[in-house]
C-alpha cells in the first residue's frame, strides 16, 4: 500500500511538473473554465422567471444542481479525461506495453497516472456554487448532513469513473473511442438540470441505467433534506455494481490485448 | 546474449511480447526464469524488463530523472538505492546533464541510453531488447553495444536480442538464433550459422595463364571465369586437397580463400525467402 501512495505522490509530481512547462495553457484553461460557468448559468435562468419553476425546484435550488454538475464537470478534466483518455493513445502508440510490465495495478496505473490542476478550480467553483444555493434555500449544514453529502458525491464519483472507464476500455478492441466519451460528457450535460425537469422514461434512464441522477440531484436532495434512504441505498449499490463491472471488464479486455506491432 | 534473427514479419517481436507476456500463446506454453509470462505475476515482472527502439517510456516533457523516480516508486526502490543506480548506470552509460534536461530536447542516442536506464533501474535478470540501436548514428550505435556488454559481463543478466544491424549481434551475441517460415531455422553459434547458410567456401584465383572452363569442372562449383580470373565455390571438407591440385596443375600468380560475410548471406536469405 505505501508503494501505490508513493507512486501516486511521483505521478502527480511529475503532472504538476509537466504543466508547469506550459503555464500559458493553464492560464487559459482557467479562463474558459469561468466562461463556461458564466454560459451555464445564464442558460439555467431562462428557465426561470417570476413565478417560473423546473420541475418543482426554484431557482436558487437549481444553482445547488448545477453547482454539484460543475464539480464532476471539473472532476472529469482534472482527472478522467487526462488518464482515461490517454488509454486510446496507449493502445495505439503500444506504450501500453510498458503500464503492463510494471509490477504495478495496471488500472491504478492508467487510471490515476496524471492529473490537470485547471480542473480543480472548477471543482472548488461548483463547491462554492452549490453551497451558496443551499444557503439561499434555507439549508442548515448539520455534519449529519455534509457526511452524506460527501459520501454521495463519491458515489457519484465512483459512478461516473466506472462509467467513463467502461467506455475507455473498449479502446483495446476498437481503438478509437474518442466519441463514445463524447457523448458520455453530453449525458452528463443532461445532469445539470434536476432529474424532476425531464419525462418519466428519462428519468428512469438518468437513475438506473445511466445514473446521473445521482451525480447531481440526489446530492441537492440530500441538502434539502428531500432524499430517501432507500434511494442513497441503491446509489451506493449502483456504484459499486458499476466499478466492480469496470474492473473486470479491463481484465477480460486484457485477455484480448494483441499490442501494436513493433 | 542472444542474437534473435528473422525478416521483417517473421515474428520477432510478437515473440518477444510472448516471452514478456504480453501476448498470450495461441498454444504451447511459454516459461521465463520459472514462470509463465502470460500471468503477468509480480515477482516475474520485477525480474524482466523490454527496451523497444521504437516506443519509448520516458515522459516527453519532462528530463529523464522524472520518470526514472515513477520508476522507482513503481518498483518499490528506495530513494538512496535508486540514487546509487542511477549513479552506476548513468556512469556507464556517459550521461551527466542529460538526465535533467526535457526528454524531448535528447538526441535519439542519448533519449534511447535514458530508456535503458529507466529500463534497468530495477536490475532485471532478463533482458528482452528489440532493435535498442534502432536509427541511432554509428557512434550511438557503438556505445549502446559496449554498454550492453558490460552491462552482461558485471551482471550476468541473460539479453535477448533483435536487431537489423548485423553488427550488434556479431559483436556481442556468441549464441544466434533464427526463426524462418515460422520454424526455429538455427539456435548455436554465430559461425555454425554462417556455415550452414553458405556450405561452401569462396576460393578466388589469379592464374598466370587462361584456362578453360572444364579444367575447374572436377574442382568445384564456377562462378566467374574471365581471363586469369577465377572464382570457384568449394566444399569445406575437400578445400585441402582441391588447393593442392589446383596449385599442382595451374601456375597461381594469387590465390585467396574467403567465407561469405554473414549479413549478406541473411540477407540474401531474406530475399530469396526459401533456403
Amino acid at each position: 500500500m505505501g508503494r501505490y501512495w508513493r507512486t501516486l505522490r511521483r505521478f502527480w509530481g511529475t503532472a504538476l511538473a509537466t504543466q508547469l512547462e506550459y503555464q500559458a495553457n493553464a492560464l487559459i484553461e482557467l479562463l474558459a473554465v469561468a466562461l463556461s460557468l458564466g454560459g451555464s448559468l445564464l442558460l439555467l435562468s431562462l428557465f426561470f422567471g417570476p413565478g417560473r419553476e423546473l420541475g418543482g425546484w426554484s431557482w436558487n435550488q437549481a444553482l445547488m444542481v448545477q453547482g454539484f454538475y460543475t464539480v464532476f464537470d471539473g472532476m472529469s478534466s482534472a482527472w478522467l479525461r487526462p488518464n482515461l483518455g490517454s488509454i486510446v493513445t496507449h493502445v495505439r502508440e503500444g506504450t501500453l506495453d510498458f503500464v503492463l510490465l510494471k509490477p504495478i495495478d495496471s488500472q491504478f496505473w492508467v487510471s490515476l497516472r496524471t492529473f490537470a490542476p485547471a480542473g480543480l478550480s472548477e471543482v472548488v467553483l461548483g463547491l462554492g456554487l452549490a453551497g451558496w444555493g443551499a444557503h439561499q434555500s434555507g439549508v442548515v449544514f448539520t455534519p449529519a448532513v455534509l457526511v452524506t453529502v460527501l459520501v454521495m458525491l463519491v458515489v457519484g464519483g465512483v459512478i461516473l469513473y466506472s462509467l467513463w472507464f467502461l467506455i475507455a476500455a473498449t479502446s483495446i478492441w476498437f481503438v478509437k473511442t474518442w466519441n463514445a466519451t463524447e457523448v458520455l460528457r453530453a449525458l452528463l450535460a443532461s445532469g445539470r438540470y434536476p432529474i424532476e425537469a425531464y419525462p418519466a422514461p428519462l428519468r428512469l434512464l438518468f437513475t438506473l441505467v445511466l445514473p446521473v441522477a445521482f451525480l447531481t440531484t440526489v446530492p441537492a436532495e440530500v441538502l434539502l433534506g428531500r432524499a430517501s434512504l432507500p434511494l442513497l441505498a441503491l446509489g451506493i449499490i449502483l456504484a459499486a455494481g458499476f466499478f466492480t463491472a469496470a474492473r473486470g471488464f479491463w481484465m477480460f479486455a486484457l485477455r484480448h490485448y494483441t499490442s501494436a506491432s513493433s | 546474449m542472444v542474437g534473435f534473427l528473422g525478416a521483417n514479419g517473421a515474428g520477432k517481436t510478437t515473440t518477444l511480447k510472448m516471452l514478456c507476456g504480453l501476448i498470450h500463446p495461441s498454444a504451447g506454453e511459454v516459461l521465463v526464469a520459472g514462470h509463465r509470462p502470460q500471468r503477468r505475476h509480480p515477482d516475474f515482472l520485477r525480474r524482466i524488463t523490454l527496451v523497444m527502439g521504437q516506443k519509448q517510456q520516458l515522459i516527453w516533457d519532462l528530463p529523464p530523472m522524472d520518470s526514472l523516480r515513477v520508476n522507482a516508486a513503481v518498483y518499490g526502490i528506495p530513494d538512496r538505492v535508486a540514487r546509487r543506480r542511477i549513479n552506476e548506470l548513468s556512469d556507464l552509460l556517459e550521461l551527466g546533464e542529460e538526465l535533467t534536461r526535457p526528454v524531448r530536447k535528447l538526441s535519439l542516442g542519448q533519449r534511447m541510453k535514458a530508456e535503458l536506464l529507466a529500463a534497468l533501474l530495477h536490475e532485471p535478470e532478463v533482458l528482452f531488447l528489440d532493435e535498442p540501436t534502432l536509427g541511432l548514428d554509428v557512434n550511438a550505435q557503438m556505445r549502446v553495444r559496449q554498454f550492453l556488454a558490460d552491462y552482461n559481463r558485471r551482471t550476468g543478466a541473460t539479453v535477448l536480442l533483435t536487431s537489423h544491424y548485423m553488427a550488434d549481434i556479431t559483436a556481442l551475441c556468441p549464441r544466434v538464433m533464427l526463426i524462418h517460415q515460422g520454424q526455429l531455422f538455427h539456435d548455436g553459434a554465430l559461425d555454425r550459422l554462417a556455415s550452414r547458410l553458405a556450405p561452401e567456401r569462396h576460393v578466388r584465383l589469379e592464374l598466370e595463364q587462361p584456362a578453360p572452363a572444364e579444367a575447374f569442372a572436377a574442382l568445384g562449383q564456377l562462378d566467374r571465369l574471365e581471363n586469369c580470373e577465377v572464382n570457384l565455390r568449394v566444399d569445406p571438407a575437400l578445400l585441402t586437397s582441391v588447393l593442392a591440385q589446383i596449385l599442382a596443375r595451374f601456375e597461381v600468380r594469387d590465390l585467396e580463400v574467403n567465407d561469405p560475410p554473414i549479413d549478406q548471406l541473411i540477407g540474401e536469405l531474406f530475399r530469396q525467402g526459401s533456403l
